[in-house]
């Protein structure tokens, strides 16, 4: 080894300058790739007014919407009339269900001489089912069944009525409804409002940081962060309250099994006394499950195989043509140059008109549903099999085929024996990957209008509301792909070995 | 020409021909059970799409027929925006109505300028999802990242990503988001960055770790040993790899406009469902055009960077 000293060096490097300092390009190559990647940063925020998007758009309204994903609301309504009577509701479609005792809420009640007439929406009354309205009056529609009293002369009678509702949001807050004050506390804080029956709000004091008053005298809004939130207003309390998970996932508040516990559930099952005397308890299970109007979960699950049907039968008979196309296509297979390239021109044709145009086409022709969407992943991958296949037949080693030939063997034969086995592993795992990817597309398909889960999903999402309904078939989706996945790439790798993928 | 097989002979022969037996069972089960599977396929998607296979197939070609437009220089027309001979105000003839003009009388023709809406978001969420994807992906290779809960967390994050559909990606933007290409380039961005994660991550697993060595042994920081260990050896890779997602980008973000993402993608949905003969010819042809010439340019340049080995099936 020679040992240079530093002079001797610079006079190498004096002589030889081009070996050894790094050339223009390579030094500005970097700076340069990234000032071009700044520059097409800046422009798309121009081009797309990414800013002025940004800044416009609600992002309250995106965590609002992301947490109902996993969550579900019970939101009663405490209202307090003129003459100080309260009552509490739910809205109709409530999880809660029909006969709300939810540990969460205290009403204390007392008896009230009222005069009916004056206020007819007073004998809506407390439909949260306690003491005197639990029987058949309180039916599944309480806001409905109000009117009946109204027109008739002003009569005056004894009624139960709510004197005071408690509602507690987490274990420090609850809201505390009496006819004169509505006080929340959140901790140490409490507002307290005055109910004044009248459109102006005023809070005593300074209202603390996690209540919010829009405008002078408008609706006090408070926050009780995950636990909800409720709106305050002259005689009324709105309420959120927020709940992990599900609600009535498996029987909706409509099912006879609504609101038993899985013990009940199970015992009603295995011999309990028939709850519809048409059919067993069994079926009248199944058939709440499987038609429950919130979650739908047999249109969801005829959906989802809808999708994977697409997939399969689309991907199988892209395969299934591609094979044969395949064999015309190859150089080294069918030694006649215009049959090859019409058909490698074909499958290019194919694949380039792309699965969107397709599926149009064909939901147009056909009418929305799994025969639209597998028909254009049939057209698209018979061009993307195609053009794979070939390519692989055009790979292949020759000398099985002359050995099959040179021993007089008819042709069939020497594809069977002498090519087959050579590219059959090969165009299997494409197929198969084909397969596990195609039930990804199959969603987006669906959504542009060939059926499947993938439209549904959309048309759900439109109306912005069914957000937990959404989650269940993106979760059902998700699981769909890891399973496929999974059993693709098991198929594949015992097919052609470990290092396949 | 027969001869008397020996006891042991014999007995090999009988189990030669029991296993031969269950294997061709095994084919004839396997095969059965595939047809059984595709009837009953067939059956179950016939029986839950809105027109009947066979009802409809005699309608395939009345629709066809209906995109063949009044006169063929309509096509022409209608990509470029001209005034049409028929023009009797209904949406059918107005091409001139979509104008984007840039001056006075100098204007981008409505389908050029929504074609390079829709490339541009193509190219903008393969940026994007490539930059947190190369973050990513050094996170997830076990040979940069020997903490395996970090590992772990990026790993699950992009399969999850990837998995996850992008009509919900979209639509939960169009829900918050005023209208316009955005939720378009979340929904395909966020899948890229899956997508390009995994296959980053792999490269870089892949990569040879002399010079990784090296740098280690000169006390070279996380930052510098990717920068100058792993970045020269995997860029040719990465970028071809980008190609390819792009090509791929520019089919999701035309489907995700379809669905109302804006672009190109809208407009062929909406002449398609209301039988624009003109006009969806000119667009199908726009499209076919672009999605050549993207798939053409970036073959190219993928065999520039990497050679042949870019036209392996990527997985």
């Amino acid at each position: 080894m020679i040992a240079l000293s530093p002079a001797e060096v610079d006079a190498l490097v004096a002589r030889h300058p081009h070996v050894v300092r790094p050339r223009r390009w390579v030094v500005w190559r970097l700076p340069l790739f990234l000032g071009c990647l700044i520059a097409y940063l800046m422009f798309s925020w121009w081009y797309f007014a990414i800013g002025q998007v940004l800044a416009t758009s609600n992002w309250q309204l995106a965590g609002g919407y992301l947490i109902q994903w996993v969550t579900y609301e019970n939101r009663p309504t405490v209202t307090i009339d003129a003459d100080g009577a309260m009552h509490v509701d739910f809205p109709r479609f409530d999880p809660i269900g029909p006969n709300p005792k939810p540990a969460w809420m205290t009403l204390d009640r007392v008896q009230m001489q009222r005069h009916v007439a004056q206020a007819p929406a007073v004998t809506t009354a407390a439909p949260a089912g306690n003491g005197f309205m639990t029987g058949g009056f309180m039916a599944p529609e309480p806001s409905v069944a109000a009117t009946p009293a109204a027109p008739t002369a002003p009569t005056s009678r004894l009624e139960e009525v709510v004197s005071r509702a408690e509602i507690r949001m987490t274990s420090d807050s609850t809201i505390t409804v009496t006819p004169e004050t509505i006080t929340v506390t959140r901790g140490a804080e409490r507002i307290e409002v005055p109910v004044t029956h009248a459109d102006l709000v005023r809070a005593l004091g300074a209202l603390p940081a996690w209540a919010e008053q829009k405008r002078v005298e408008d609706r006090i809004m408070v926050s009780f962060g995950f636990a909800g939130w409720a709106a305050i207003d002259g005689h009324s309390v709105v309420v959120h309250k927020r709940f992990l998970g599900w609600a009535n996932f498996l029987f909706d508040t409509d099912s006879a099994f609504f609101g038993k516990s899985a013990g009940e559930v199970i015992s009603l099952i295995a011999g309990g006394e028939r709850l519809d005397p048409s059919q067993s308890n069994l079926s009248l299970a199944i058939n709440d499950i499987l038609y429950n109007p919130s979650w739908q979960h047999l249109d969801v699950w005829t959906k989802l195989l809808e999708t994977i049907v697409m997939a399969f039968i689309g991907t199988l008979f892209a395969a299934l043509l591609a094979f044969p196309l395949s064999f015309i296509a190859a150089r080294n297979i069918t030694a006649n140059r215009p049959a090859n390239q019409i058909t490698k021109r074909f499958f290019d044709f194919q694949r380039s008109v792309d699965m969107l145009i397709w599926a149009l086409f064909f939901t147009r022709a056909f009418g929305p549903g799994p025969i639209s969407g597998m028909a254009a992943i049939f057209f698209t991958d018979t061009g993307s099999l195609g053009k794979l296949f070939s390519e692989a037949l055009e790979n292949i080693d020759s000398k099985p085929r002359e050995g099959v030939t040179s021993v007089g063997a008819a042709p069939v034969a020497v594809h069977r024996f002498g090519v087959l086995p050579q590219v059959l592993p090969v165009f299997v795992s494409q197929t198969l990957y084909f397969w596990e990817s195609n039930t990804r597309s199959a969603t987006i398909i669906g959504a542009m209008g060939a059926g499947g889960i993938g439209l549904k999903l959309w048309e759900s999402m439109r109306t912005h509301t069914n957000w937990p309904n959404i989650f269940y078939m993106v979760l059902l989706i998700i699981g769909t792909v890891f399973i496929f996945d999974t059993i693709s790439n098991a198929l594949r790798s015992r097919l052609i070995g470990r290092q396949a993928h | 020409m027969p001869t008397q097989l020996s006891d042991r002979t014999a007995q090999i022969e009988r189990h030669w021909q029991q296993l031969a037996r269950q294997r061709r069972i095994a084919t004839a089960l396997g095969l059965g059970g595939l047809l059984l599977a595709v009837a009953l396929s067939l059956w179950f998607a016939n029986e839950t799409n809105s027109g009947k296979f066979f009802d409809r197939l005699p309608y395939f070609f009345d629709f066809a027929k209906d995109l063949v437009p009044r006169d063929w220089l309509e096509v022409p027309r209608a990509l470029f925006d001209l005034k049409s001979p028929y023009d009797d105000g209904s949406m059918k003839y107005n091409y001139p109505d979509g104008r984007h003009y840039l001056s006075s009388d100098l204007y981008v023709p409505e389908y050029f300028d929504q074609m390079a809406i829709t490339l541009n978001i193509a190219l903008l969420s393969t940026v994007l999802g490539a930059m947190f994807g190369l973050v990513l992906s050094f996170l997830a290779a076990s040979n940069m990242m020997p903490n395996p809960i970090v590992r772990g967390a990026a790993r699950r994050f992009m399969e999850v990503v990837r998995a996850f559909p992008d009509v919900v990606i979209a639509g939960f933007f169009l829900s918050f988001l005023s209208v316009g290409p955005m939720p378009a380039i979340a929904a395909v961005s966020i899948h890229t960055i899956g997508a390009l994660g995994k296959l980053f991550y792999e490269v870089v697993e892949n990569a040879d770790m002399k010079p990784d060595e090296g740098l280690k042994a000169v006390g070279g920081s996380w930052i510098e040993r990717v920068r100058f260990a792993f970045l020269p050896q995997v860029l040719p890779n990465f970028a071809s790899y980008f190609l390819l997602r792009l090509e791929i980008n520019v089919r999701i973000s035309t489907i995700i406009g379809a669905v109302g993402g804006g672009g190109i993608g809208e407009l062929l949905r909406l002449s398609i469902s209301q039988g624009h003969g003109a006009k969806t010819i000119a667009i199908v042809s726009l499209l076919f055009a672009t999605i050549i010439a993207v798939d053409q340019f970036s073959a190219w340049l993928r065999r520039r960077l990497v050679g042949e080995q870019a036209f392996v099936p990527a997985t």
